[in-house]
């Protein structure tokens, strides 16, 4: 099973460790066996360690250490917050992020949706079983 | 002279705490002394002293001195101040509470009582709550709120809330093994002022959907929630 995620200038990586803790970077340069210069629209461009990073599926296609206007205009052209947001794991994140800044209110209106929900399939369920005696 | 307001700054300014600029006698001559000394002709005017009280007759001497001298204690002059109200927790507040009687249940925050306790009421229909007493310490606030606009609580005061004095009964045999039951009826006033804090409130809750569902839940950890972690 080979790789398929590869550091390369234009890789774009979530930071999963330390201040950045969340943020969807670019790779723009690799400074050493360790660490890589990233940059995002609006952050400022940094050394960060490999280990501090997830790479993602998506890359972009920029020139070594690019301008913040180029890398911004790169990464509109290759749609990268769209792609993010319908890939299973940035929906996943989305998702997390609505659950933990729930309300008390909320958790509840949750909880009486889920029991409704749970009881509308029970009672489909029990009418095909009776429906369909197997 | 009218007496007049008494000066708000002092004519002598302050170099260092404890030293003013000017001496004695420049003050003498500032605060124009010999000016008044010389409209009153020499002398200083002055009150006649005032004439003291006068003294019993034959005082006793007292028959006990004590060996020890006592020392007076010195006057309490605190005055508490009612504990100070969280940012979080304002008229209407759904409060979660968290210990006594009524653990878990959600209630609504009507105000803060002199004694520096909440007043809350559940409503009753709801929850089962009355208008009750609750510590800020034994309670989580939420950011929920309802709308309290309807409701009057101006005549509620912690002495509401005081307990009846149990009447103190004589000793003998008989009422000692009687066991006197006394009935602890709810007094019908107290019935109709929670229904009058309650029917605007009802009507508020009755507004904002699952809100009524809300405050008849009582709030529960389950397996994996972390309280530190939730937001309220």
């Amino acid at each position: 099973m080979p790789f398929k995620r590869y550091v390369e200038i234009g890789r774009v990586a979530l930071v999963n460790y330390g201040k950045e803790y969340g943020r969807l970077v670019v790779i723009v340069d690799v400074i050493d066996q360790n660490r890589a210069l990233v940059d995002a629209p609006d952050m400022i461009r940094g050394q960060i360690n490999f280990k501090r990073l997830s790479l993602t599926d998506i890359k972009i296609d920029i020139p070594r250490v690019p301008k913040k206007k180029t890398l911004i205009e790169a990464m509109e052209t290759a749609d990268v917050k769209n792609k993010w947001e319908k890939s299973s794991w940035g929906r996943k994140l989305i998702v997390q992020k609505r659950r933990a800044a729930l309300n008390d209110f909320d958790r509840y209106k949750v909880m009486v949706a889920k029991i409704k929900r749970g009881r509308a399939i029970r009672e489909k369920l029990a009418k095909l079983k009776r429906e369909n005696p197997a | 002279m009218a007496p007049s307001k008494p000066r708000s700054k002092s004519r002598n300014p302050l170099l260092i705490p404890g030293i003013g600029k000017f001496s004695r006698s420049k003050m003498y001559h500032k605060r124009g002394i010999w000016a008044i000394k010389a409209k009153h002709g020499g002398t200083f005017p002055r009150h006649d002293p005032k004439p003291a009280a006068p003294e019993p007759a034959s005082k006793k001497p007292p028959k006990f001195y004590p060996a020890d001298d006592v020392k007076t204690p010195v006057p309490n002059r605190r005055k508490p101040k009612p504990a100070k109200l969280r940012a979080s927790i304002t008229p209407g507040t759904v409060l979660i509470l968290l210990a006594g009687r009524f653990m878990g249940k959600r209630v609504v925050f009507l105000k803060q009582l002199p004694s520096g306790l909440l007043l809350i009421t559940g409503p009753f229909t709801v929850n089962g709550v009355p208008l009750r007493r609750v510590n800020q310490a034994y309670v989580i606030a939420t950011s929920t709120k309802v709308d309290i606009s309807g409701v009057n609580v101006d005549k509620f005061d912690d002495k509401y809330f005081a307990k009846d004095k149990k009447k103190a009964y004589k000793k003998s045999e008989s009422s000692f093994f009687e066991t006197e039951k006394q009935e602890k009826k709810l007094p019908q006033q107290k019935k109709d002022d929670q229904k009058a804090v309650d029917t605007p409130l009802i009507k508020a809750i009755e507004a904002v959907e699952y809100l009524r569902g809300y405050l008849g839940t009582k709030f529960t950890l389950r397996s994996g929630t972390k309280p530190h972690e939730l937001q309220f």
